[in-house]
């Protein structure tokens, strides 16, 4: 069944759509963090304290679903230069874009991307001090939690992080704008008449996924230079104390 | 009108090709593509020089023999045209005028600009078919076919196999071709008893002949002198899918 090259095409297509499903999702959950500290952290602990066969069920899933995508991609990508081995001396394109023509290479940043954002967030191995981030919730404030929403607030601090996730996530959109439409070509289910209408709802969903993801960061960065006041203005205090101690003292005293 | 033609030379298939320039006079603008090659063969003869060689056939637009890529595109830039049916005023006078071969791993190149297109006819002999009783001709209206139908196949069977999906396709793949192919007897009531069995053997055939694999770039409905629809290779995967599913379950 997957052997053949739209046996390929079928898997490519139906991870793509568990991605396309897991996006939106992922999406939306990190809306939360703009409701503030509270909201946030309660949908994170509601996350990690998942019975552990639907959390690892949902992990593997997804995980599985990245390294198909990715293995058919490759190796369709291969083929596809065996098959054409010679290159015209004018090379023309009449109806492609960039965004399709370039699958192949906003994937692969996808794929570092997704590999970074997990030692970041979830494994916490690039910067560990994220995984002893924690804050009591609770009445009697004696359960411990993991402080999602400092870990998030000090990630994006960091303006050369912020401005990967959101190139990666523009990328994400351009990727999308043409598989979301694509994946339907490739199980059989559009027509040349339904083309426009799946490219402009594709498009809609990309750019939707890019504004939606891309605000966490942007919001970040705005405050900590002074833009806009996202956030409870207390998580930022400590970077505006280390380059002017006259706030400092002012915090100190109030 | 006066042309510079920069044309891929090949001698044979293990042979390295390159380009060689020729400068050609007196082109008429009335004149088609082929018939300005012609010209260029006539003077290179006249040189004692080995003509440049071409396929071609009908010279009408109906065969798919004709091929060529012409300033990168196959078939040349004008739409919905075969090389035969290109006329030299689409060109203008001064211009150089870059020619290449159709080029694919599974279209291999025999000399100069002729490549074997023979794996478009294991693709047709693997399911491009239906197997009949032959005998006298059925009487017209005795399978009722609707109109819907009957149009859509037509349109598939529009196809004159020239390979230019295959040229104009950054993957070299053969879809456009095959699904024509497979939904011009899959639409059809004639086409019902070996439709499964046909799209996967046709299928296996155009992989195993070395072509690319679709992408969803276009390219090739865009080139295509016929306007083959995109639609059918849609169909084909849709075809090709409900097949291997049924094959699971029997
Ligand atoms: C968040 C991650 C990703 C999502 C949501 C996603 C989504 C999609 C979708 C929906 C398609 C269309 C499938 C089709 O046309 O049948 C697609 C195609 C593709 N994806 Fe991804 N993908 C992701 C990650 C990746 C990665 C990591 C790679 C790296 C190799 C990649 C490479 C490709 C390629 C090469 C195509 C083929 C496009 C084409 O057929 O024109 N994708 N992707
Ligand atoms: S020579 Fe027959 S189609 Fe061009």
């Amino acid at each position: 069944m997957f052997s053949s090259s739209l046996g390929k095409k079928y898997l490519m297509a139906l991870t793509g759509l568990v991605l396309i499903g897991f996006v939106f999702v992922h999406m939306a959950g990190n809306l939360q963090v703009l409701a503030g500290q509270a909201q946030i952290n309660a949908y994170a602990h509601s996350l990690q304290t998942l019975p552990w066969f639907i959390l690892w069920g949902s992990r593997l899933f997804l995980l599985a679903s990245v390294v198909i995508h990715a293995w058919t991609a490759y190796s369709l990508i291969i083929e596809n230069r065996k098959a054409r081995p010679d290159n015209n001396e004018v090379e023309v394109t009449k109806r492609a874009g960039w965004t399709s023509l370039k699958m192949g290479l906003t994937g692969s940043i996808l794929l570092a991307f997704i590999v970074f954002h997990l030692l970041h967030f979830t494994i916490r191995t690039i910067y560990p001090e994220y995984a002893e981030m924690t804050t009591t919730v609770g009445s009697t404030g004696d359960f411990e939690i993991h402080d999602a929403f400092s870990m998030i607030l000090a990630g994006f601090k960091h303006e050369i992080i912020s401005v990967f996730y959101v190139v990666a996530m523009f990328l994400l959109c351009r990727h999308l704008a043409h598989g979301f439409s694509s994946v339907f070509q490739s199980i059989g289910l559009r027509t040349e008449a339904w083309q426009r209408k799946l490219n402009l709802i594709a498009s809609g969903y990309a750019w939707i996924i890019f504004a939606g993801f891309s605000i966490v960061p942007v919001s970040v960065l705005a405050q900590k230079h002074g833009l806009y006041e996202f956030y409870d203005p207390s998580f930022f205090v400590s970077e505006v104390s280390e380059k002017n101690n006259t706030s400092n003292l002012l915090n100190n005293e109030s | 009108m006066k042309l510079t033609l920069k044309i891929w030379r090949q001698s044979g298939p293990a042979e390295n090709g390159s380009f060689e320039s020729h400068v050609l006079d007196d082109v008429s603008e009335d004149s088609s593509f082929l018939e300005m090659l012609d010209q260029l063969n006539e003077q290179l003869l006249k040189q004692g020089d080995e003509p440049v060689a071409f396929d071609h056939d009908c010279r009408e637009g109906i065969c798919g023999t004709c091929s060529l890529t012409i300033n990168g595109y196959a078939h040349g830039p004008e739409n919905s045209t075969t090389t035969c049916q290109l006329h030299m005023r689409k060109f203008n006078n001064g211009e150089t005028v870059t020619i290449e071969p159709f080029r694919a791993k599974a279209f291999p190149v025999v000399r100069d600009l002729i490549v074997d297109r023979s794996a478009f006819d294991r693709i047709i002999q693997s399911g491009g078919f239906i197997s009949v009783r032959t005998g006298s001709a059925p009487d017209g209206n005795s399978i009722p076919i609707s109109k819907v139908d009957a149009d859509k196949a037509m349109d598939a069977a529009a196809c004159i196999g020239c390979g230019a999906c295959v040229a104009s396709c950054k993957n070299a793949s053969a879809m456009l071709f095959t699904s024509a192919k497979a939904a011009h007897l899959n639409l059809l009531p004639q086409g019902q008893a070996e439709k499964d069995a046909r799209v996967i053997n046709m299928v296996n055939t155009m992989d195993d002949s070395g072509f690319g694999n679709c992408r969803n770039y276009g390219e090739c409905s865009a080139a295509c002198p016929k306007d083959i629809s995109l639609d059918y290779i849609a169909k084909l995967n849709r075809d090709h899918a409900k097949a291997r599913i049924k094959e699971i379950f029997s």
